[in-house]
């Protein structure tokens, strides 16, 4: 079914398009940017990318594991639920931006909120 | 935990840990500069137990297919028996043509190496000082434009390399060198695209590589390069580079001070702030950045606000080695 989601959305194609728009977003915002700073921009697009390609319901192996350690050192710096809701608003509108339906945008959110509690380490 | 074997020595890796740290962490010499996988100083060859793919990353497949790996990125598994690699492992013998002072800390070395081949302005080389002594150096010559390699070395305190080249190595004397690495330079796929070309420092050599190569290649959308020093006496090739913007309706050259008032028609300040001032919105721009890490890290993330894809964006990916 999770396939499905990510063949409407658009597969890896929308995924590019998707990660530059989202990635702006989240920079230009001062309320999260923080946790973006001293990063290598190569690595953090990355990053960026196969989140969205789990989070649009494509292939991936991440585990809980993996996000629980992965933000480890964010939770550390103060990472909470806030933070956590703004990004996925600023996923929400990209998809918006590209005109995905707003049943696959909810799927898409649902995704994230799954991932909640392990990426702040709960 | 995994042992990795060495010229009859056993030395065991902590977990996590990259054959390249075991080894110095047990006091053996090997090679390194980069340490991430791009500059493949740290060469090694697994003649026993096998590696991850991940550390074979950018390697030729000839050199794959033997077993040659980089031992930064080498996290094992299981027990290695490795080597040094062989004096054929992309090791090429050169010979120094000129050496020429381009200010008071840079001096050009023109190289002539045969056997190096194809090569693209803005690419990089290794130089060997010995057999476990190198570092990487950016290629500042244009292919089918000059006649040899050129190199800008900047004198770096108590550096072990660059204090070599600059008080000892002498016209004629034969060095090793590697194979052209990297994969900053330009490609010819869009000739009207808007190019901007950020230095500072030494990094201006890919930059002068590129920016003529985009020319010979027949570039017609505009160029821009901004080269930046904190003072005046730190910038280079100014005569060179204003013949160019004679040459070139297209080329615009702009030097920058940043830490002293500017003279003539030098702009102040650092190059990130002038080039951003200067050009609002850089979407569908073609960026070259040479340079500092601190200053490659920031100024992509400033012209990616601005409007810049990254995948628009040409830089070195190493870290430069202090001494």
């Amino acid at each position: 079914m999770t396939q499905a989601l990510f063949e409407k959305i658009g597969g890896e194609p929308a995924v590019n398009v998707a990660v530059d728009i989202f990635y702006r977003k989240v920079l230009a915002d001062d309320r999260v940017n923080g946790f973006f700073d001293d990063v290598d921009m190569e690595r953090q697009a990355a990053k960026q990318k196969a989140f969205l390609t789990m989070a649009f319901g494509g292939p991936n192996n991440y585990t809980g594991a993996d996000m629980r350690r992965g933000h480890a050192h964010l939770v550390t710096r103060g990472l909470n639920d806030q933070h956590f809701d703004i990004i996925v608003e600023h996923l929400g509108a990209t998809l918006r931006e590209l005109n995905v339906a707003e049943t696959n945008i909810a799927q898409v959110a649902a995704i994230c909120e799954s991932t909640r509690k392990d990426i702040l380490g709960r | 935990m995994p042992e990795i074997l060495l010229d009859d020595k056993a030395y065991t890796g902590a977990d996590g840990e990259t054959v390249l740290d075991t080894l110095t962490r047990g006091g053996a010499t090997v090679p390194s500069s980069c340490r991430s996988g791009v500059c493949q100083t740290c060469l090694m060859r697994a003649v026993e137990g096998s590696v991850p793919a991940a550390s074979q990353k950018g390697l030729k497949d000839t050199l794959r297919a033997r077993g040659y790996f980089l031992a930064c990125q080498c996290t094992p598994t299981g027990t290695l028996r490795v080597e040094r690699p062989g004096a054929e492992a992309g090791r090429l013998a050169a010979t120094v043509r000129a050496i020429t002072p381009l200010n008071r800390e840079i001096v050009s070395v023109d190289l002539e190496c045969l056997d190096m081949g194809d090569y693209r302005a803005g690419q990089f080389i290794n130089i060997f000082k010995d057999d476990t002594l190198s570092r990487s150096y950016s290629l500042a010559s244009t292919p089918g434009v000059d006649p040899h390699l050129t190199l800008h070395v900047r004198k770096v305190a108590a550096g072990r390399v660059s204090g070599w080249i600059h008080e000892a190595l002498q016209v004629g004397d034969r060095v090793a060198v590697s194979q052209p690495l990297g994969e900053c330079f330009y490609l010819p796929s869009n000739p009207e695209q808007p190019l901007l070309l950020l230095g500072t420092g030494s990094g201006l050599a890919p930059l002068y590589g590129i920016i003529r190569d985009a020319l010979h290649l027949g570039h017609r959308g505009p160029i821009h390069l901004y080269h930046g020093s904190s003072h005046r006496d730190g910038l280079y090739l100014i005569d060179e580079l204003r013949t160019l913007t004679h040459e070139h309706a297209n080329v615009h050259y702009h030097p920058c001070v940043s830490r002293e008032e500017p003279s003539g028609d030098l702009r102040r300040g650092r190059v990130v702030d002038v080039a951003v001032g200067d050009l609002t919105g850089l979407a569908g721009w073609r960026v070259f950045l040479c340079g500092h890490p601190d200053m490659v890290q920031s100024a992509k993330k400033r012209l990616y606000l601005a409007g810049a894809s990254l995948k628009d964006m040409y830089a070195d990916a190493f870290i430069r080695s202090a001494a």
